[in-house]
């Protein structure tokens, strides 16, 4: 009884964040009202038992997101004379993805088969994993996670080619000092999630997001300068987790026999290339959402 | 046994009076300082109480986990308000009273 008051009030909330967040005025508000949102969003996921999408949620949706969005403020705010596009142009593309979504919603089944959870229940023995979810992502259906890094990759490729410098805020003691008191506590457990991710709710989308807020702060409070695309290793720690996932298909490709399907591991060693792929997968997302929160920032003063 | 669980109903309940505060606080005080001081002061100690309170119905490892987050949220809290307050435009004076509702 308690609960269904609980998620009834939840629900309440977020239609009522969502619209408050569209229809706000004021874009200050609509970014703090979408962060809301989010953190509600997790709630929810929560609430529906899928903790790992419960994880992701918050800290993309609410953090990261949230982040990107008071970034794109500041910068807005920078060119007052922001050139406005023609209202067909947004118009036509909202319109086109709503359309593109409304119809793969036809897609979903309305009732959950129950023959995939036990067909996974199955072979689950034999992904190298424990947990259905990350045999799902990396071994059964791993296509769609390779694919998943592309998208983020395009993602990347294609914001690089808005030219943007964030202003640069030089930092404060108290903000500089807490953010690196935070680092580390981020980056155990983001490795521990990536770790966990095997035998529980966790992995790379989790780990490499909570990897990437940690990031995040430092780099907004004007520390790890490296991280910038102009580096090298920078650009080869983003194309990391598609390259790594690239190699493993082919390598498991030449270890078995002909008949072999891509991305499908070999039984004995599947556990360790898991592993393997969602290493690199986590430090690319990790380093891609950075730079798509971050920007690129121009060559630094020495300073603070 | 029931006086433990009087004793941590108790507590969420004070939490929640300080969240409740807090909340108020945050919509009626007339300028962001106040407002500010009003959020972080009730949410960690709020925040604190409801810790307080929940572990002791739980674990001693939930407990501590719990209090871990206390910490955290209230070190965030501490920072995010510093931070706020020191990049608000506002100045504080009287006559913020007067302008805002």
């Amino acid at each position: 009884m308690a609960l269904l008051l609980f998620d009834l009030v939840l629900c309440a909330l977020l239609l009522l964040l969502a619209g408050a967040a569209m229809l706000s005025r004021s874009l200050t508000q609509a970014v703090t009202l979408f962060i809301a949102f989010g953190v509600m969003m997790a709630l929810a996921w929560a609430r529906l038992k899928a903790p790992d999408l419960a994880l992701a949620e918050a800290a993309i949706g609410a953090g990261l997101t949230g982040a990107l969005c008071f970034t794109a403020l500041v910068r807005y705010a920078k060119q007052p004379a922001y050139p406005q596009p023609a209202l067909w142009r947004p118009l036509t593309f909202i319109g086109l993805v709503t359309a593109l979504l409304l119809a793969s919603l036809s897609q979903i089944p309305l009732q959950p088969s129950s023959a995939i959870p036990a067909l996974v229940q199955q072979h689950l023995p034999q992904s190298g994993v424990s947990h259905p979810v990350t045999a799902v992502l990396l071994n059964f259906r791993a296509w769609d996670t390779l694919l998943e890094l592309l998208v983020l990759l395009l993602a990347l490729l294609g914001a690089r080619q808005a030219p943007g410098d964030l202003p640069r805020y030089r930092g404060w003691s108290l903000s500089i000092s807490w953010s690196r008191l935070l680092s580390p506590l981020l980056l155990l457990v983001s490795g521990y999630l990536l770790w966990r991710g095997a035998a529980a709710p966790g992995g790379a989308f989790q780990a490499g997001a909570l990897l990437a807020s940690g990031l995040v702060i430092l780099r907004l409070n004007q520390q790890l300068s490296w991280l910038s695309w102009r580096h090298f290793w920078v650009r080869m720690l983003v194309l990391g987790g598609l390259l790594a996932f690239v190699l493993a298909g082919a390598v498991s490709l030449l270890l078995q026999d002909l008949g072999a399907v891509w991305l499908s591991w070999p039984q004995s060693i599947a556990g360790a290339v898991i592993l393997i792929v969602e290493s690199f997968a986590t430090l690319a997302i990790a380093v891609t959402l950075t730079l798509l929160v971050v920007g690129e920032p121009k060559p630094e003063v020495a300073d603070a | 046994m029931t006086i433990m669980l009087m004793i941590s109903w108790l507590l969420l309940a004070l939490g929640l009076m300080f969240f409740l505060a807090g909340s108020i606080g945050l919509l009626r005080f007339p300028d962001s300082f106040s407002r500010l001081h009003a959020v972080t002061k009730a949410d960690t100690l709020g925040l604190g109480l409801l810790v307080l309170g929940l572990s002791l119905q739980s674990s001693w490892r939930e407990g501590l986990l719990m209090a871990l987050i206390w910490l955290i949220v209230m070190a965030s809290g501490a920072v995010s308000c510093q931070l706020l307050a020191r990049f608000s435009d506002e100045q504080p004076s009287e006559s913020a009273t007067q302008q805002e509702d």
